[in-house]
């Protein structure tokens, strides 16, 4: 469904992206972690068209993307990102939120298609004329994810999409998230920091350091720890607690 | 919920303070409302919102408050002093200063209306522009309104006025032409910093267009920067058409224009010093009121801190 | 692990009054705190923070704070004046915040806010000052310390701005540090290697450690002893070794709630809540 080929990006003269290569089966789960300036946010970027400069490329269900993305793109992926405090419009209604990209797309139907968005992700109709400072964290999060499936795409970026919230809300919407791939047949594409939420909720995983793949493994091999390059090992390590040895082995990545 | 002593009805209470609104008329009547509910607390905000509206309840009562004609001349009651027939006196033809002063609300009015009409939008415009799309856009905009920034504002409003001739119209139009550059720099201001919030990001992911972008996602939150900057510079906007009109450049005699009332009492300031102190106090009072306004807006007007 | 009790909290109250009516941040928490590190963990809303912001006097304007009891060592924390707080605050009892981006002075150096905070409760000389400064960055294993002495918060990395806050804190040798999400704004191999400054620093110098964290694993694997706070109350006290063992629901559904790396791929059990737990 996805193929990322030699990407390389660039903010202004730093080299953000070297050489990823990423493959994502359909309705498969594909994560990428790393640390912050690991690159795998920008990864996500470049396929939504929001990075200027790059170069590989980018083929997505078939089609390979140029610097611009059109309407088609934007009913094909969908992007939910981390902040569920900044990515709704906080002068908004629910309403309005979900509805503007069905009049955008000239979709039609929109009060049935908001109702029915709504009811996906869990939420009942009582939230749907709020503004989002009214909700909680996670449920602006599951308005962010009903935004993204109203134009009934194929694709999911998840941009680090529980990061921001507490870990029993966490726990809620991971399992909306899975339960919509079965549901939906979604392509995933998740990025997080956390390698416990990846090995959880995807198929193949990607450990990215300072905009390179350092190493690539199945969620059967992170499970047994099977993992051989040391900068993922440290990784690995690190998401088990604290461990005062443990910490005296870490190195600098730089 | 709050204490206030509401005088709404029961049924309208519970529409605006309900927790499900059911439509997205009712969610805004409800945000309004909360905004007025602490609006209201601000008791200081209250008397400058009172000063306002009676400014326009004067202006559209004056036939029915004004006692006597206020262009009527009476030569025979030149400069008397207040007093139970003339409660603010009689000026130098020997009008009544009290029916000239409530005649005059409109002019007031009208100034501060029409400046804040053509000026906040068309700075609105300029700075969101700006700010959106940088770059070349963004250093033309801004150097246009670097140029008329860097006159003082009676300055420029007196040059325009003197190039267009006297008048009421042309003193509006002078007034509007100096006032709009603050506003796009406000707009600039706040369309840089919201450009880079993931709910742009988002509605662009979603094929918004740009022009709906700026319309519909980044005026909205330049909305209360921008009417508190307004109010607050309306006392300033009423200053300048008095002093246009000090100056004989505004309203022409014999409109009862409250600047030109006290340019006119300039020469009897001494021994009748009711001609130019009674609509200098009107001007002041007005001012503050404004100013007041403004302060009481910019304290419930806060996108970042919600509601 | 001494069995001399430092401080003593019992039944504190923290209550916002806000526009919307009153908020119950904290309900009652009583807790005996020895030589020791004590975890505080919840999440949002459960008033941890609070009860950290209380001990030193720091909640809100708009906040009370009461208590039956709150006594450190000889001190009756909460009856304190602003003069008595400045001779507690720093000296005996310390914080360490979030984000240094929103902690540390964004307009004076490295160095001229750690010696601030050392001359705030030593009195010596500015050559003295430095030196200890110094000293201080190489104790949180700071390797070029006169750089980062002459440097601005902004020109440092988070996890060295962390370093900082704790070097700044611990420069005036309090006996308490309270520490409020110290290291949930870092990365995760960031987040250890700060702990272990933060560890060594407590076990050197035999200071009791108050840890605040949502993150159930950090704590448990750091701190001796846990509790675990459900909005306003604390609903479990145990062992950090016998956190397995939790008995309240709410305790056990936060452990089992956590996707875990050798887990399979089924649903996560969620918390089911329950209007009792609120009541404590």
């Amino acid at each position: 469904m996805i193929e990322i080929s030699k990407l390389n990006a660039w903010f202004d003269d730093n080299h953000v992206l070297k050489d990823v290569d990423i493959s994502v089966p359909a309705n498969g789960s594909f994560g990428l972690v790393g640390e912050s300036g690991s690159g795998k946010s920008t990864v996500l970027r470049t396929v939504t068209g929001l990075v200027d400069d790059w170069e590989g490329t980018i083929t997505v269900k078939g089609k390979k993307l140029g610097p611009k993305r059109d309407k088609d793109f934007y009913r094909l992926a969908q992007m939910v990102f981390q902040d569920p405090f900044g990515s709704l419009h906080p002068r908004h209604t629910i309403d309005r939120i979900l509805t503007e990209p069905v009049n955008i797309h000239g979709l039609g139907n929109s009060d049935a298609r908001v109702v029915e968005a709504l009811t996906q992700v869990g939420l009942d109709n009582a939230f749907r004329f709020r503004y989002p400072h009214q909700l909680s964290g996670g449920q602006r999060q599951r308005v962010a994810i009903a935004r993204a499936l109203i134009l009934e795409p194929k694709i999911l970026l998840l941009d680090e999409p529980t990061s921001a919230l507490d870990v029993s809300i966490q726990a809620e919407v991971l399992n909306l998230l899975g339960r919509l791939r079965r549901d939906l047949g979604l392509t995933y594409i998740m990025v997080s920091h956390d390698l416990a939420v990846v090995a959880h909720m995807c198929d193949d995983i990607a450990i990215m350091n300072h905009g390179r793949i350092v190493e690539r493994a199945t969620a059967e091999q992170l499970a047994e720890g099977t993992l051989e390059h040391p900068y993922s090992q440290q990784l690995y390590k690190a998401a088990g607690g604290y461990d005062r040895a443990v910490v005296d082995t870490f190195v600098d990545w730089d | 919920m709050t204490t206030q002593i509401s005088t709404a009805k029961p049924g309208l209470k519970q529409w605006l303070t309900s927790d499900t609104p059911q439509s997205r008329w009712q969610a805004k009547c409800g945000r309004a409302w909360l905004g007025w509910i602490k609006f209201s607390e601000n008791k200081l905000a209250m008397v400058g919102l009172s000063v306002v509206v009676g400014l326009i309840l004067v202006t559209i009562f004056a036939p029915l408050l004004a006692p006597y004609d206020p262009l009527a001349a009476d030569l025979t009651n030149r400069i008397q002093p207040p007093g139970a027939e003339h409660w603010f006196g009689t000026d130098q033809l020997g009008r009544d200063i009290l029916s000239r002063l409530i005649y005059g609300a409109q002019y007031t009015l009208l100034i501060v209306g029409l400046v804040a009409i053509t000026a906040a939008p068309l700075g609105l415009l300029v700075g969101t522009a700006a700010g959106f799309f940088g770059g070349w856009i963004d250093a033309v905009l801004m150097r246009i309104t670097d140029v008329f920034l860097a006159f003082p504002k009676l300055i420029l409003a007196l040059a325009f006025v003197s190039a267009l001739g006297p008048g009421i119209e042309n003193a509006i139009l002078a007034i509007a032409i100096t006032a709009w550059p603050p506003y796009a720099r406000i707009a600039r201001a706040e369309t840089i910093t919201v450009r880079k919030e993931d709910y742009i990001e988002a509605a662009r992911l979603q094929g918004t267009s740009n022009f709906a972008l700026i319309i519909g996602h980044i005026t909205p939150m330049c909305m209360s920067s921008l009417v508190v900057r307004v109010t607050l510079d309306m006392a300033g906007m009423i200053l300048i058409a008095a002093g246009l009109g000090f100056l004989g450049l505004g309203a022409q005699p014999p409109m009862p224009e409250w600047g030109a009332m006290v340019s006119d009492g300039r020469q009897f300031l001494l021994e009748q010093w009711w001609v130019a102190t009674v609509p200098g106090l009107a001007i002041f009072v007005v001012s503050l009121g404004f100013n007041l306004l403004g302060d009481g807006l910019r304290d419930v007007l806060d996108p970042r801190g919600g509601d | 692990m001494s069995s001399e009790t430092l401080l003593t909290v019992k039944n504190l109250e923290v209550t916002f009054n806000t526009p919307k009516g009153k908020v119950h941040a904290v309900r009652g928490v009583s807790f005996d705190l020895g030589r020791e590190r004590l975890g505080i963990v919840g999440e949002s809303g459960s008033g941890k923070s609070q009860t950290g912001r209380a001990i030193l006097g720091l909640t809100a304007a708009n906040g009370a704070i009461t208590a039956e009891k709150m006594q450190f060592r000889d001190v009756d924390l909460a009856n304190l004046t602003p003069k008595q707080w400045r001779k507690v605050r720093g000296a005996r009892i310390s914080m360490i915040m979030q984000d240094p981006k929103y902690s540390l002075n964004p307009v004076m150096t490295i160095g001229d806010q750690i010696i601030e905070a050392y001359r705030e409760h030593h009195k010596v000389n500015a050559k003295e000052a430095r030196l200890r400064a110094l000293e201080m960055l190489e104790a949180v294993k700071i390797r070029d310390p006169e750089r980062v002495f002459n440097a601005y918060p902004h020109e440092t990395s988070g996890g060295m701005g962390q370093r900082v806050m704790i070097a700044m804190m611990l420069i005036p040798d309090p006996e308490l540090i309270i520490a409020d999400e110290p290291t949930s704004a870092l990365d995760v191999t960031v987040q250890l290697q700060v702990m272990a400054i933060l560890d060594d620093l407590v076990r050197d110098r035999g200071m009791a450690l108050i840890f605040i964290s949502h993150d159930l694993q950090l704590i448990s694997s750091f701190c001796d002893r846990v509790l675990v706070m459900y909005q306003g109350h604390v609903v479990e006290e145990l062992r950090a070794s016998e956190l397995h063992n939790a008995k309240h629901p709410y305790a056990k559904g936060l452990l089992n709630c956590l996707p875990k790396m050798d887990g399979d791929h089924s649903d996560l059990p969620t918390l089911e809540r329950e209007a009792s737990w609120a009541e404590g």
